[in-house]
């Protein structure tokens, strides 16, 4: 089991959907990287993400890693967000059967797993129907 | 730069080897290459596992190997770029013997995978996405693809009876195959009424958790002339990345990394997608042979389900994709894979495929892919 | 002055009827729906948490707010389910809301008073002109033991409420505490249900402290229960607020529109705050609202608001509390809710 440091890490993008933005090429970015992957520039912007978007896929996981065991079956998807980047996370609150492609997405806050019964709690974002 | 051949190649049967270890599989394996170049020394090892750690708790196994197999003080390197791992290990020794640096180079493969359950298993090959934005929400391999199979499927129709006659090709070859771990012939029917892992993919789609190693011996043409045996030239090599998330790939239906190593590889041997008689890919799920078959441009894009369909990829088709079985029936220890799509092209080319020979096969080529298409070797293989 | 900025609701869309648990325990359902005066409550999902709900509730409280969440310099939680026994809740909430690290943060724990003790804090520093914006939220994904009656109402939700001194959508008129000690209801340290005293949680304990509480913040500040358009009375069933509201002379239509519980459950932290933001939805400028919460062990507090013209500008731009409650439901299982619940025993 890693020590929290490596989910602490992470806790801008998790929380609160902390990007970056290519000041040159506005290209956006998530999770944040150093380098634009479009336009190589190095000068970034803070932004934060609208979290709503379509989704562009999913699946249902039925075998899941055992930290999620207890969660499957859950849907995953794939979303493009208004910010014109995708993200993937699960989508939550909407039945196998009515989920589709294109159907409109907005990110809540929820604990994505836990680490055994006496480790952190590890929360995030995922998808609901908007 | 030399020219640079395949002198030997070795295999063993895969499957769930529960009294080996190891070590004891690499090596059966590795004499067994010797023992097929006729040589008794090599100058270095080059080994593609993409998770001893995982599997088996044992990282620094590049020196475990060269010492089980009585070889020190050789210089090994092991090589890792997710399932990929044993394409990477072949181009590291191609390189070395063609700039001249050693003449006689193992490349070889290995992972043991059952020693685990299941579901660490899962997450040992999850690794290999991206672990803070796809790993961390739950996604396993199956489920990537499954995002993929369905973009597929919505964007060119493609159908779901198409996926699973990837499945029903390549368990047909494999049953051609001793060395396959599962050597047995399915239906459509079966593989649409198989268990459901991450939709719409089931276990019938899917490549299977298996022990296996596979190693080749490489070394300059003219040693391989000298000794007098047959000469299979390695005459284009192809390597290129891309994201490791598929949230970050414009189109997730599309393998760059594979079409721009097979861009590489296609240049650097002066070939075309026509010119392959035979082919071995990454099938590590149906869709992947699907896609790949578009990225390696042998069909047009959104055109692959209809490859199999209409039998383009069979064994009696134009170009015979996975005559091994693939990863789907032969097997797929994750870091043996690569090497074990060479042992396969070799024994084509040399007229060794036994059942399943594709006939007159001169050129030959093989694409083994990391993760959701994050890493791709392509390699092309002739006979002299 | 000083009251109510912004204020947001969270409800899981699960929920469980009294007929299905009843089922289970072969208990008389509709004795317990007329007795108790609740119909279902909501279930949390096994993804969601009291600092889940309390995310998501401030999310809304922020876009009534409108302000920058960096302002705000105090996020309170109070709950008697914060997901850790030690660690706050409170921190991930900020973190979430983007207003750390210039923030004073605590966790409250009262059985079903903490949400208003958290209120009670911020409005406090927000009057000493120590921040400019205090967050608080009253969230719980509480529990009953298997069987026991208050199975039948434990439920989840969250309200959360940012104060400030401008922009006010409602202004806070006057502020009241009335606190003793009675155990009527408690967990003791490793106990996973909590226990409660039966019939001494009535008269002693939930209606002499929010008897006590009303009649003291209405003295002081010299009102009666006709000068209030509506009042919230701590619910944990249906039947308790309409029988204080009586002893204290108020009408049945001041109640109903922060009157939850019949398809909620008791949200205890989130009990009265809920009843709060339901009300606030319907309010007019100008309307006078009384709250009154009740944590056993035992204490209410008591506020008095009066709502501003904001009202108007500010209600639509987040979901309604009671849209919230009656759309998107989803109901489920006693089997469901065991395993959400985690009262099934697994294998290690």
């Amino acid at each position: 089991m890693s020590l929290p440091s490596r989910y602490w890490r992470e806790i801008p993008q998790r929380y609160r959907l902390e990007a970056y933005k290519c000041q040159n090429c506005g290209a956006v970015h998530f999770p944040p990287r150093l380098v634009c992957s479009k336009c190589q520039s190095r000068k970034m912007e803070k932004i934060r993400l609208s979290g709503r978007g379509q989704i562009v896929s999913f699946t249902i996981i039925r075998v899941p890693p055992h930290q999620f065991e207890d969660q499957a079956p859950y849907a995953v998807g794939l979303a493009e967000l208004e910010e014109g980047i995708k993200l993937t996370a699960q989508i939550v609150d909407c039945p196998f059967e009515e989920l589709k492609t294109g159907m409109k997405v907005k990110v809540e806050f929820r604990k994505v797993f836990q680490q055994g019964e006496s480790g952190i709690l590890c929360y995030g974002y995922k998808f609901v129907p908007e | 730069m030399r020219d640079v051949a395949v002198m030997g190649v070795g295999m063993t049967k895969w499957g769930e080897l529960w009294e080996k270890s190891l070590r004891n599989i690499f090596v059966e394996t590795a004499l067994q290459a010797l023992d097929d170049a006729g040589i008794d020394k090599i100058d270095s090892m080059h080994v593609g596992s993409m998770s001893s750690g995982l599997f088996v708790g044992q990282e620094h196994i590049a020196s475990l190997l060269t010492d089980y197999l009585g070889v020190n003080p050789i210089p090994c390197s092991r090589v890792e770029t997710a399932c990929a791992s044993g394409g990477l290990a072949l181009r590291t020794g191609f390189m070395e013997v063609a700039c001249g640096m050693s003449d006689v180079v193992l490349v070889g493969g290995i992972e043991k995978m059952t020693d685990v359950s299941g579901s660490e298993a899962t997450y040992a090959l999850g690794s290999a996405a991206d672990q803070e934005y796809e790993g961390y929400h739950g996604i396993t391999f199956p489920g990537l693809y499954a995002l993929i199979a369905k973009a597929h499927m919505e964007k060119y129709n493609t159908t779901r009876e198409q996926l699973a006659q990837v499945a029903v090709k390549n368990h047909s070859n494999g049953s051609l195959n001793p060395l396959a771990q599962f050597p047995f012939k399915v239906t459509v029917d079966k593989v649409l009424n198989s268990v459901m892992i991450a939709d719409p993919l089931r276990i019938l789609d899917c490549s299977p958790i298996t022990d296996g190693a596979a190693a080749a011996i490489l070394c300059p043409v003219d040693m391989v002339k000298q000794k007098g045996k047959p000469v299979i030239k390695v005459t284009g090599s192809g390597h290129a990345t891309d994201s490791i998330a598929l949230a970050h790939r414009d189109d997730i239906t599309w393998l760059e990394a594979t079409y721009q190593a097979g861009k590489k590889a296609y240049g650097m041997a002066d070939k075309k997608p026509q010119d392959i008689d035979v082919l071995e890919v990454h099938d590590c799920f149906t869709i992947a042979e699907i896609c790949v078959l578009e990225a390696l441009g042998i069909v047009e894009k959104g055109k692959g389900g209809e490859a199999v369909e209409k039998g383009l990829s069979s064994l009696d088709g134009k170009i015979p994709v996975n005559t091994s079985g693939g990863l789907k029936a032969k097997g797929h220890p994750v870091g043996a894979t690569g090497i074990a799509q060479v042992i396969e092209i070799v024994k084509q080319l040399r007229g060794e495929g036994e059942k399943r020979q594709v006939k007159d096969a001169r050129v030959g080529m093989t694409q083994n892919m990391g993760g959701s298409g994050g890493s791709t070797l392509v390699h092309i293989f002739e006979k002299e | 002055m000083e009251g109510i900025v912004g204020y947001g609701a969270y409800i899981p869309r699960n929920r469980i009827t009294v007929e299905e648990i009843a089922k289970v325990w072969g208990a008389d359902a509709p004795s317990f729906k007329k007795g108790l005066m609740l119909d279902e409550k909501s279930v949390p999902s096994p993804d969601q948490d009291t600092i889940t709900l309390s995310v998501e509730a401030s999310k809304n409280a922020l876009k009534r707010s409108q302000i920058d969440p960096a302002e705000i310099g105090a996020v309170y939680i109070g709950s008697e389910s914060h997901p850790y026994a030690v660690k706050p809740s409170g921190t991930v909430l900020a973190e979430a809301l983007g207003a750390t690290p210039e923030v004073h943060n605590a966790d409250f724990e009262f059985a079903c008073k903490a949400g208003t003790e958290g209120m009670f804090v911020a409005q406090s520093l927000v009057k000493a002109g120590e921040i400019k914006y205090g967050l608080a939220v009253g969230a719980d994904t509480s529990q009953g033991a298997p069987g026991d009656a208050l199975e039948y109402s434990t439920a989840a939700g969250a309200a959360a409420f940012v104060f400030g001194k401008e922009n006010l959508v409602a202004r806070t008129l006057e502020t009241y505490s009335f606190m003793t000690d009675t155990p009527d209801f408690w967990r003791r340290e490793y106990q996973y249900y909590p226990q409660h005293a039966g019939r001494f949680t009535g008269h002693p304990s939930y209606f002499r402290h929010i008897k006590g509480a009303a009649q003291g913040i209405m003295e002081k500040a010299g009102m009666k229960p006709q000068d209030f358009a509506y009042v919230i009375f701590h619910q944990p069933n249906g039947k308790f607020p309409f029988r204080v509201g009586k002893m204290l002379g108020f009408e049945k239509s001041q109640i109903e529109p922060g009157w939850l519980v019949k398809t909620l459950g008791n949200t205890y932290s989130g009990s009265s705050p809920l009843g709060l933001t339901s009300t606030l939805d319907i309010s007019k400028p100008g309307d006078k609202i009384l709250m009154v919460s009740y944590g056993s062990g035992a204490g209410s507090d008591a506020f008095i608001f009066e709502v501003t013209d904001r009202i108007d500008e500010i209600r639509d731009l987040a979901p309604r509390t009671r849209d919230i409650l009656d759309k998107n439901k989803n109901y489920i299982s006693y089997g469901v809710y065991a395993k959400f619940r985690k009262k099934i025993r697994k294998a290690e």
